[in-house]
């Protein structure tokens, strides 16, 4: 671990938790009885507490969103380093930055890999399918915890966006702003079939032992791998897959090996974001998660109606799309932006040119990257008074 | 910009909404929002401007406006203001009934091709006219319809459109006797409120 970090760094952090005994009703009908919350802050709470940001993580993000781990690889920061810290479009000098692993989760919030209390034994299969509410309702009671009235703004990227969201529309005096990127307003039957697809390579393997694999000591490694090979094709765009890898070959043979070997470039570069991913990922909150996406549907509150569900929201709103987005296409953008307009909502709307995929939105793309700037500066003034 | 934000700003009712096509860098939206307490939008397809939008708190949305307005329903704004951009849209007709349709009323500004400079240029050198409210090239200007007060006022007498006010400026932008006496030759720029009849 080197001793000094780029000057636009959060430097090292360390994880914290918050334990909460108060039971939560969730959707499903369930309620968690009692339940940890794993975050990290970055930048100081301002007195009157007005600056807080919080950053929702998506499919397989977590709570460690920026800076160092002491432990950790000193050449991987947080998975949004790039973009918060002093200095940065979310510039920790002016927020107070939070971000936690939400429910369900496998980085050290309650979820399957945790000891279920009646039981002894880890949750596993058992462990209650959680809402994009749910996480929002347990978000603000960790807000709570910190003192946080109100959030300055909700920034989420995919699922993380339908968290800003459903913030917005949850508890609309707690979000001022509200930042919702390549997010969705609910999944398309597309989107709902490759879930599909991924859940099937897990729920197939003959390691999987119904979810409860960690009593058997195995994992289910082949079906979580598919589950994120298919996945990552679904994050990179066809232009970006074309200009990566084209039809390289691993080996400069002009020959093809006529079997199932990886060939490829592409092969190969899935095989190893597959065999990466088994390794740092719970298979159970990988099917979890992805039910989670597949019930997200805040118009449904509504008799369907998203415009009635913004209706409530108090925030202003910035969405951002990328062209070569096609999990979620710029036109799943801009239905949520129509809806925000019906609604009278304060909303801005940028389309992003850029050929990579859905994961564009945590690159550093200078459009983008400029957008979150000039709108989240604007956002610390009003929170912060001219100070900052 | 400035006497034209402030006629047209003298014809907005205050706490209006409105919805504003090529917005630009937002700063009629952010001038009406100040003096008039409007709210709504600007659309806008050059990302420079976009972005300069967003630093002036003015609400931006992305978009092409050749592409029509179908993601806002019939009526949603008060005004529909279009300000020297009519002129570089290749759907003009559409572009206006779309307005129209959107906007209970609509203002749109643009410059006047019959300007006595233009038709001097054209007339006297032969030459395309290049003035102050048209200051491109042939070769390279972004306007694809040029046109004078009396084309569009007989296109708003053909579509059936209302004009409720009419102002004109000259060449130093202000609105003076002469260019309301012979509107189509000493105005540079004019600016209509309208409606649907």
């Amino acid at each position: 671990m080197p001793n000094t970090f780029p000057p636009d760094s959060v430097g090292l952090v360390s994880p914290q938790t918050a334990r909460f005994v108060e039971p939560l009703a969730l959707d499903c009908g369930r309620s968690l009885a009692e339940y940890e919350i794993v975050y990290e802050t970055y930048g100081a709470l301002n007195p009157d507490a007005s600056n807080a940001v919080l950053i929702c993580h998506a499919l397989s993000g977590d709570h460690h969103v920026a800076g160092y781990h002491a432990d950790g690889d000193p050449s991987k920061p947080g998975w949004w380093d790039n973009c918060i810290g002093p200095g940065k479009p979310i510039d920790t000098n002016a927020f107070f930055v939070v971000c936690c692993n939400n429910l369900g989760g496998c980085k050290g919030s309650t979820g399957p890999t945790a000891i279920n209390p009646d039981t002894r034994k880890p949750y596993g299969p058992d462990f209650p399918i959680v809402t994009v509410k749910d996480w929002v309702r347990s978000q603000a009671r960790l807000a709570d915890r910190l003192g946080v009235r109100q959030w300055a703004a909700v920034i989420g990227g995919s699922l993380g966006g339908m968290q800003a969201m459903q913030w917005a529309i949850t508890f609309p005096e707690r979000v001022r702003y509200s930042l919702v990127i390549a997010a969705a307003p609910r999944l398309s039957a597309q989107n709902i079939a490759f879930n599909e697809v991924a859940r099937q390579a897990i729920l197939s393997d003959p390691d999987f032992h119904h979810g409860h694999y960690y009593e058997f000591g195995v994992v289910p490694r082949r079906g979580l791998m598919i589950a994120r090979m298919l996945g990552h094709i679904t994050y990179l765009s066809d232009e970006g897959m074309r200009a990566k890898f084209g039809r390289e070959l691993r080996e400069a043979t002009p020959n093809f090996h006529f079997n199932f070997d990886t060939e490829f470039q592409v092969e190969s570069y899935l095989r190893h974001q597959g065999r990466a991913f088994v390794d740092r990922f719970d298979a159970n909150t990988y099917l979890l998660i992805t039910k989670t996406l597949d019930y997200f549907d805040p118009a449904a509150d509504f008799d369907q109606d998203l415009a009635a569900a913004f209706h409530r929201a108090l925030a202003g709103f910035l969405v951002i799309s990328f062209t070569s987005d096609w999990r979620f296409a710029p036109a799943r953008s801009r239905e949520i932006v129509r809806a925000l307009v019906r609604a009278g909502r304060e909303v801005s709307y940028v389309e992003v040119p850029s050929e990579y995929g859905h994961d564009a939105f945590l690159m550093p793309i200078p459009l983008y990257y400029e957008t979150l700037r000039s709108y989240l500066v604007r956002v610390a003034r009003e929170v912060n008074g001219d100070a900052s | 910009m400035r006497p034209e934000l402030e006629l047209i700003s003298d014809w907005i009712r205050p706490g209006a909404r409105v919805l504003d096509l090529g917005c630009g860098d937002g700063a009629l939206l952010a001038y009406l929002r100040d003096r008039r307490q409007v709210s709504g939008y600007g659309l806008e397809i050059d990302t420079a401007n976009i972005i300069k939008c967003v630093q002036a708190g003015v609400n931006v949305i992305h978009a092409d406006l050749e592409a029509g307005l179908a993601d806002f329903s019939d009526g949603g704004f008060d005004y529909v203001i279009m300000t020297q951009t009519l002129q570089a849209v290749r759907h003009t007709e559409a572009l206006l009934d779309e307005m129209l349709r959107v906007g209970r009323q609509g203002i749109v500004t643009f410059p006047n091709f019959g300007f006595w400079r233009c038709r001097a240029q054209v007339a006297l050198q032969g030459l395309m006219p290049v003035v102050k409210t048209l200051p491109y090239q042939w070769y390279d200007t972004p306007n694809v319809h040029l046109f004078t007060i009396r084309d569009f006022e007989a296109l708003c007498r053909r579509k059936r459109i209302d004009i409720l006010e009419r102002t004109v400026l000259d060449h130093a932008h202000r609105a003076w006797l002469g260019s309301r006496l012979w509107p189509n030759l000493l105005s540079e720029i004019a600016l209509y409120r309208l409606s649907r009849a």
